[in-house]
Parts: C-alpha cells; structure tokens; sequence
C-alpha cells in the first residue's frame, strides 16, 4: 500500500501517481491528518482524488489509504434534529469537539453512539425476510416513528433476535442467515452510498397535493407529493424565505434541508426558528421532523458538491420507512458551481459558461431522485424535492435555471420587482407554472371542493387580464380606461395585495388552510360579480371605490383569524350593503 | 534544519517555479532572497511531485534564475496579533508601515481563518447605529451582518465610507469596545490618503486598525489584504470582546487581483476571465462575519465595491450579493441631483434587520416606518415613469402627491450631508413626518394604532412647506 502517495495537490484536487488500488468513487483517507476524500478519475498514470476539507499544509509524499467502499451515508436512528455537514459529520459533536471553527480531519461518527433507543422488535425467529422488511421499531422522536428495515438486496431467515429493550446504534438486535449460508447481524444503522438511489418496487401516479398553507402555491401553483419543483430567483428575492415558510408549513412528514454553499447566519436562523415553531397539527417542535443539513459557502467546495446527494439518501430512507419527506436544496446553483470549480480544478474542458458538459445529466439525476413510490415492503411514501436556483444576475437564460426547468414540473419564478416593492412571495405569477394542476384536480374535488379549481382559474384569468391592460395604462395612465376595465385592474389589485401577498410574520397570516383559502376567493369573486354589474347599470367605479369595500376585502387576510374561518361568509351581506349605498 | 534552495527553474508573472523541492507543504510560507540582500515573501500554491509553484507578494521584480535562495518555513501565512493593533497602520501583507515598529504578538493566526460551525453561530440580532438615515432605517446594520455598499466610480462612497467609521456607533456600553478594521485594497494613493487624513482629524485613530494596500502595490499582497483584517477583526472580536466593523474597499480591485493571478497559474477561466472559485473565494471572506457562542464581540463587514460600469450583474456584486445578507446600492441618478449620500432605496436590503430592530433595539413602530417606506417610494417610482410619458400635468392627484412625496423624501430624508449625524429617533421621526404628507389611506401597511400616533399631515406641510397638489 505505501506506494499510494500524494504526487501534485492544487486546491482541493489531489493525485496519486501508479495506482492500481483505487475504483471510482472510492472513498479515501488523504494524507496523515487522514483527510476524507473521493476519487474521481483513474487514468493508468494518475488517480484524481477530491478532498472534502481544506488541503493546507498537505505535502507530496504523504500517504492515501483506501477505504474500498463509496461514500456512505449511516441511516438510523438519531438522524432528525440533527445537524450535518455535507458529509454527514454532526457538526453538533465537532464542535464539542474542536470548539467553535471546523478544524481538519474530525473523524466523528454520524449517529450518536451513547444513546439508547427503546426498541421493538417486529420479526419472530424463524420468519422469511427479505429487503425493506421492517425488523424493528422505535420512538426517534415524539412525531417520528423510526422503522428498521432489512437493507435493500438482502434476504434470509431470522435466526436470533433479542428481547424488546433499550439498544446502542450498533447493538446486534436480528441476526439473519442468508441464502449461502452466511450469517447477517443487523443493528439499528446501516449504510449506503450517497450517489445511488435506493431501490424501490414502483413508482405511482402522483395525485395528492404538498399542502403548504401558502395561498400562492396551494391555489396558484400547486405542487404534488413527490414532485419536483424550482425556485429560481435573483438576490435579495426570498428563495430562501420561501423556502424556510415551506418547511415550516408543508405537510410533509420529515423535512430535509440541505443548506447547500448558503450563508452560515441563515443556518442559525433555522436552527433557531424551528426550535421554537411548533407544528400545528401535533403541537409537538419543528425539529422533531426535521433534519438540517448545513455546508455553508465557506466550508469545503468538495463536501458542497456532497451535501445534496446526502440529503436526499437521507430523504430516501425515512420514503423507504413509509413517510412523505420534503427536501429544500438551497441553492442548487451553488452544488452547479461547485461541479464547475471541480471541473476547473480537473481541466475539463468547459461547456457553457465554464460548467462541465455533463451538468444536465447531473441536474436530472438529482431530480429524478424524486417520486411517489411504492416502497420494497410495500409502503407509500414520497420524496418532494424544491430546489432554490440562483440564476447569475438574475438572469434566467443562464445553463443551472434552464437546465432545471427540463427537469421540474413546478417552476415558481421570483421576481425583483415585487421584492423590491416588498411583495412576498415576491413570485411572479405570469412565469410560473405548475404542471401537477390536473392530476391534482381529483384530489381537490373531494377533498376540498370543486370550485375550488375554477375560482383559482378565474383569478388567473383576472391577473392575465390586469397585466395585458397595465401595459396600456404603463403608456397613457389609468384615467382614460373604461370602467369596466378598472375595475379589472381594481379586482386584481385585491387578488395580489389581499390573496397572493403573505404576511409570514403574522400569526395567522403565516399558514391558512385550504378552506380558508376557498372562502377568500368565493368573496373576492363575488365583490367582482357584483361591482361588475353595478357597472353593467352604468354606475361609475370611482363611487364603488368610496365606499372602501375593495380596502375592507383585502385586510380580510388580517381580520378573519383562522380560528373563525366562518366570518368570511359575513363578507357577502358585507359587499351588498356597501353596493347598496352607491345604487 | 530547513534546506534552502539555490535558484529557480521558471517565472512568470508573479509565480516562480522550484524543482526537485523535498518535504513543502500546500500553502506553506517560503522567504526568497535575492543576491542583494532583499527578502521577499510567498507562498506555496501548486505542488506536483518534486516541483512547487511559488507565489511571491511582492511581485517578482528584479528576481532572476540564478540570483535567489529560497527557505522553506514550514508554517502558513500568520499575522502577529495583540491589543496594540489599534491606532496602527499596515500593508497588504500585515508588515507595520506606520515607522512604529512591529507589533509584540499575543498570538499568532493563521490569515486563512477557518469555517466557523453553524452550530456555534449566534443569530446577529442588535443592531449598529450609523447615523446615516438611509442606512438606518431602512437597510439597518445589524452585529455580526455583512452588509456590501454597491458603488461605481466616481460616486461618493469614499466620503461614506469615512462617514461611517467617524459615527458608527453601539447603543449599549459606553462604546468603549468598539472598534473598525479598515482594509484598503488596491486604492488610489491620494484616496489612502484622505483616508488616513479624516481618520486622524476625527480623532478616531485610536479604535481604528487601518490596512493598505495602494493601487500599484503587488496584486498577491492585495489578495491577502482582506485576509489579514478578518484575521485582526476576529482576534479583537472573540478574544477582547470588542464589536469589531471591517470595511473592505474595494473589493472589485481584490477580484482583479484574483483574476490576474489565476490566470498567470494557467487556470482554466468562469464568467468574465474570473476564475471559476471566485464563488468560494469571496465566500470565505465574508463568512468570517458573524458572532460566536461564548465570546461577547462581534465581526460586521461592510465591503465596498464598484460595479464595474454600473452594472449589477457583474459576476463581482452578483457573486457579493448571494452571500451577503442584503445590500447598500448607491444611485448614479440621486448622486448627480446633488444628494448625499446616494442611496438607492429600492434595490437595498437587509436581511438580517427585521430581527434586530423594532421594540427593545430601535423603536416599535421602526419596522412598519421602513415596510412603509419602502413600499410608497416604490409608487414613486410607477408615478415618475408615467409622468416621463405622458407629462406630469396629466397625472391623477394621488400620483401627484407621490411625486411631491419623492421629492421632499429625497431632498430631506436622504440628503443628509457629510457632516450631519443623525440619532435614531431623528431618523423615524423623520420618516413619518414625510409619510404624513400622504393621505392616510395610503399607508396600507402600517396598523392603524400606529398610524394614529405618528401620522400628522398638518404638521408634515408646514414643515416640509408644500402646497400639495390635489389637496
């Protein structure tokens, strides 16, 4: 082995000259610090190698040891509430550690190997297993049932099994007996390689929506469970706003966020909120369903590129166990220039500004990661990706927004000048799309109701409307206009400032339930009706504005609490009476 | 026994290149002597088997292949730090320049710092008083931000810069741990100057730590300029409880520095010759923001950059702007109508202020003043444009009142002057005395408890002295 020495080092790209004892992929131990890096390419005289942590002080000659495994992620219990880099190191336990800065070669352990876990044990000796089968359970936290499974590809016969009791991460609780004879011990952990998806019996139809209590997805563009959804947008825009009013509010089981080249403050901020957010629907804190991942702009750019692929086995594992998972990636711009500085670092030969040429297929295979699936023990679970995209001066041309937009069915496009103009979500309605609108259409005829879709259409065709006649006004002002077509642009000055804009600062503003959500539009449509045809009688709309019913329909967001949904059916009479005084 | 190596085999640029080099280290420091005499200092940046490739800070001026020795240090670049950094001067690379002498180090850092644990982070929350309106209440500065003033050449933000370091101040305390790490990168002699200048005729010397790297010094010291201030700022923060505010300017002459030695390395280019880390880079400067759990100090930046023609989409602020948390953009406009300073309202932001002002840090009402604010200068704007099409006698009489709203907001809000220092409850009250000469039913996001306590219309024309259009 002590022929496998460093020969050239260039930030964090590191060669072996001769070696044969490298696969792709492979995990490896840089240097005596044992620095853990990745292969990346073999060629008969050279093998690259990138190193997930910074590569100061390294010098030609020190030695690389392999590993002889990919890079593998431990799943088990201990995962939520947790924080990790990209490389699933618990940045909790490194800093008890090291202290407040992340120093080099911290080999720590994923999972918390001192705490024990009250385990049930769900198979009888005897019994035929095969991969996915649940061996065990036990309570990861008061939301969260963790359910142990039979590593995928594995099949036996239960041989010994302990009593129910109180286990280690790495306790023996099932030992199996496989085909050949051999015996298989299963503990609470197992491993798997980060850049593999794990196996699945089927994908299903997607047809139940992420419910996120935000009006703007929930009505305009909603997206499904287990689909895949951008949100492209320029600085200073919300991405990661929204993204963090998602994971609080979405319906969802388990949260992954996967802080991906983010800032560190924001980081804090969401270890911090989610602390203290409890969940409505069991009371119980946000960080019971949540794991954080956490590889911030100035930690290494290899563990950056990692960080996504290790969120998502996480996300994986916890579909496998039959759970709906959502995965925020903020941003995926920052994983794509991290496959670029690599690529740089590697002298490929650049594509499209300087990204690699196989960035596509990179984006698709992490998308493609998503689904709703039957899983291997027959389960339903589901595995949402919403992927935050920076687009370089804001511009949406650019290869990482393009590229995502093949291979997304949501596209929720935020824009400067709503943000600018302090709109939030500052999403543009006119740009994003959502594809899930009709295999969702079942899903909210019996659950929700079925006007619920055609009022949502008609509010589209209002703001349609509204952005085709703000050009001529953009021209000649809004004097000249008739009034029926003031009062399209009145209307949808409702819709954007009392419907779509969200207050995620006010309690009840924050979160509104799809009832909610249908009894604002059922009023929003009929104060149009009705001032339409008042109008229609020739009455002038400068008289309907003065009785300030349009300013009373859009502060309905703030005065209807969620507690007294009802109150909105007071808003009718409300609307006669005011139309009454003008007639 | 470190070896010292006879003569180089290659140099280009500001690289040199060693051969058959045993035992150096990646980002190792190396003293080069040439035959004169003189010492310069590099740093190990490629190695490849037996041969290194130095970078020298210094530039390689007068170095040949024959005339050098080159040892080998065996440590990475560190800064010599104590308490006696306050009121000195320095170059690029950390060597005093100031005639005072070397500093007697407390303890020795490495420049590159190292990523600070999320989990350690503490969210900034208390916020730093410039006396500057636009800045305060609308885009205020909180403990621990990086908050990156957007500029172009020939505007003004020299003079805010100065401006800033003589008033920022801390509400709490008596000020006496506070403290500015000015870092200078490749500025203009004249400009290091005044500079200097103002700092001592302010008498703010004494908290001050400056670093200047001038315009035609060597671009590898201007790459460890900022370098070296964090370092400096992150001493005085974490082990002398001080809030330390580092202004960085300019940091588009850091990123051209950075280009131009990248591209000597033969490194395969990004956007606009930038190297494709340039990301990565800028992210490891600003990150060394912050404040960590256990120690009473805070690190806040405020870099300075020029967008190079104006334009914000240059990889420089747009990279800047991704990892900062909001921006200070100045106005090209604003600053020919004679207004100082130039802020363009709309396209700033910070990220971090709805959580550090407001009751206990400002003032309760601080928060709907600047929402606000901001939201009716955005009508401002919808009314100038129409008035540039179809004249401003044409426009209906609220557009009207937004018009004179814009004017006065402009003329008396933001147009502060140089000298002026404005204390919080100047700025709010300001603010709502120009809100006032609106109608009330405009400021549809302020609560109406609020509105009842601070709007006063009557009193907003008589100060401001208007005869309001459609009144």
């Amino acid at each position: 082995m002590s022929e496998n020495v460093i020969y050239s080092i260039n930030g964090p790209v590191v060669t072996v000259k001769n070696a044969t004892a490298f696969s792709m992929m492979e995990m490896v131990f840089v240097g005596h610090k044992r620095l853990m890096g990745e292969v990346i390419s073999i060629k008969k005289e050279a093998t690259t190698i990138q190193v997930y942590e910074s590569t100061t002080g390294l010098t030609s000659g020190e030695p690389v040891y392999p590993s002889g495994q990919p890079i593998q992620a431990t799943l088990g219990p201990g995962i939520l509430r947790n924080i990790f880099d990209g490389i699933e190191r618990p940045l909790k336990t490194i800093a008890k550690e090291s202290g407040a800065f992340i120093t080099c070669g911290s080999d720590v352990s994923a999972l918390d190997e001192t705490t024990e876990w009250d385990v049930h044990i769900c198979v009888k000796q005897g019994d035929h297993v095969c991969g996915g089968q649940i061996y065990a359970t036990l309570p990861e936290t008061d939301l969260i049932e963790h359910r142990l499974m039979v590593p995928p590809y594995v099949e036996g016969d239960v041989v010994s099994i302990k009593q129910d009791g109180k286990y280690r991460v790495h306790d023996e609780i099932v030992v199996l007996k496989l085909a050949d004879g051999t015996l298989y011990p299963c503990t609470l952990c197992q491993k798997w390689p980060i850049k593999t998806a794990r196996p699945i019996k089927e994908r299903l139809p997607l047809h139940i929506p992420l419910i996120t209590g935000q009006r703007i997805f929930d009505t305009l563009f909603p997206i499904a469970k287990g689909g895949t959804a951008a949100i492209p947008g320029g600085f200073g825009t919300g991405k990661t706003m929204t993204q963090h009013q998602l994971a609080k509010w979405c319906d969802a089981d388990i949260i992954v966020y996967v802080g991906c080249g983010e800032r560190g403050n924001e980081m804090t901020q969401v270890l911090e909120e989610f602390s203290e957010l409890i969940d409505p629907k069991s009371q119980k804190p946000l960080t019971d369903r949540t794991v954080l991942i956490a590889n911030t702009s100035n930690m290494p750019v290899a563990a950056r590129e990692a960080s996504i692929y290790t969120g998502l086995t996480l996300a994986e594992y916890y579909r496998d166990m039959g759970y709906h998972v959502a995965l925020m990636a903020d941003s995926t711009s920052r994983w794509a220039e991290a496959l670029r500085e690599i690529s740089g670092r590697l002298e490929e030969m650049p594509a499209e500004e300087g990204f690699p040429a196989y960035l596509p297929s990179r984006i698709s295979q992490f998308y493609e990661r998503a689904g709703y699936m039957e899983t291997l023990n027959g389960a339903k679970g589901s595995v949402t990706i919403i992927g935050a995209v920076s687009p370089q001066g804001a511009d949406f041309s650019e290869p990482v927004t393009q590229n995502t937009k093949r291979f997304v069915r949501c596209f929720w496009a935020l824009d400067k000048s709503l943000a600018y103009a302090r709109h939030y979500f500052a999403i543009n309605w006119n740009e994003s799309y959502s594809e899930y609108v009709n295999d969702l259409t079942r899903w909210y005829h019996h659950h929700v109701d079925p006007r619920f879709l055609h009022e949502r259409q008609q509010l589209m065709r209002l703001l349609a409307e509204e952005t085709k006649l703000m050009e001529i006004v953009k021209l000649i002002g809004s004097d000249v206009l008739p009034d029926d077509q003031k009062l399209v642009i009145e209307i949808s000055k409702v819709i954007r400032v009392g419907y779509l804009q969200q207050n995620a600062f006010h309690q009840d503003d924050t979160y509104v339930p799809l009832i909610k959500q249908l009894k604002m539009m059922d009023v929003i449509l009929y104060l149009y009706e009705h001032a339409k045809r008042l109008i229609s009688k020739g009455i002038p709309m400068r008289l309907i504005m003065e009785t300030g019913i349009f300013d009373k329909v859009i502060k309905m967001k703030y005065d209807v609490s969620n507690q007294a949904i009802d109150q909105l059916d007071d808003y009718p009479a409300m609307i006669d009476d005011a139309l009454a005084s003008v007639q | 026994m470190r070896l010292q190596y006879l003569g180089l085999s290659e140099i280009n640029g500001p690289l040199i290149f060693l051969d058959d080099v045993d035992d150096a280290h990646y980002e190792e420091m190396v003293e080069i002597q040439l035959s004169s005499g003189e010492k310069r200092m590099g740093r190990i940046v490629q190695i490849e088997g037996k041969r290194v490739v130095v970078q020298v800070f210094e530039g390689t001026n007068g170095i040949s292949l024959q005339n050098t020795r080159t040892l080998l240090q065996g440590r990475p670049m560190e800064l010599s730090l104590s308490k006696e950094l306050l009121g000195r001067v320095f170059n690029g690379a950390g060597k005093p320049i100031d005639g005072l002498g070397d500093i007697y180090a407390d303890k020795r850092m490495d420049i590159n710092g190292m990523p600070l644990n999320p989990v350690m982070r503490v969210y900034p929350r208390n916020y730093i008083n410039t006396g500057i309106s636009g800045i305060d209440a609308l885009t205020t500065l909180i403990r621990g931000q990086k908050l990156p003033i957007f500029s172009g050449s020939g505007m003004p933000h020299n003079e805010l810069a100065v401006q800033l370091v003589k008033q920022a101040k801390i509400s709490d305390g008596d000020g006496k741990n506070f403290g500015i790490v000015f870092a200078a990168m490749g500025v203009k002699n004249d400009v290091a100057d005044y500079f200097k200048r103002s700092f001592i005729e302010a008498g703010v010397m004494d908290h001050v730590v400056m670093f200047v790297n001038l315009s035609n010094d060597p671009i590898i010291e201007r790459t460890l300029t900022p370098r070296c201030a964090l370092s400096a700022a992150e001493y005085l923060a974490y082990e002398h409880d001080m809030h330390i505010l580092v202004i960085l300017t300019d940091i588009t002459a850091y990123c051209e520095a950075l280009r131009e030695f990248s591209s000597s390395k033969g490194e395969i280019p990004g956007r606009k010759g930038y190297p494709g880390y340039l990301y990565s880079d800028l992210a490891s400067l600003y990150e060394r923001a912050g404040i960590i759990q256990g120690a009473k100090g805070s690190v806040t930046q405020i870099p300075i950059l020029t967008m190079p023609n104006d334009d914000i989409t240059h990889p420089i602020p747009d990279l800047t702007g991704y990892i900062t948390e909001g921006q200070i953009v100045l106005d090209r406009n604003l600053n020919q109508m004679g207004i100082y300073p130039p802020i363009g309202v709309l396209p700033s932001l910070s990220r971090l202020m709805k959580d550090g002002i407001g009751e206990g840090y400002t003032r309760g009402d601080h928060s709907a003043l600047s929402n606000q604010l901001f939201a009716s200068y955005a009508k401002v704007q919808d009314a100038r444009s129409l008035a540039s099409v179809i004249g401003e006698d044409e426009l209906s009489s609220i557009d009207k009142r937004y018009m004179e709203f814009g004017k006065q907001f402009e003329t008396h809000f933001l147009n502060q002057g140089i000298q002026a220092n404005r204390e919080m409850e100047e700025t709010l009250d300001l603010g709502w005395a120009l809100l006032s000469l609106l109608p009330k039913e405009e400021l549809d996001r302020v609560d109406d408890a609020v509105l009842d306590r601070y709007y006063d219309h009557e009193a907003a024309r008589e100060r401001f002295d208007t005869s309001m259009a459609g009144d």
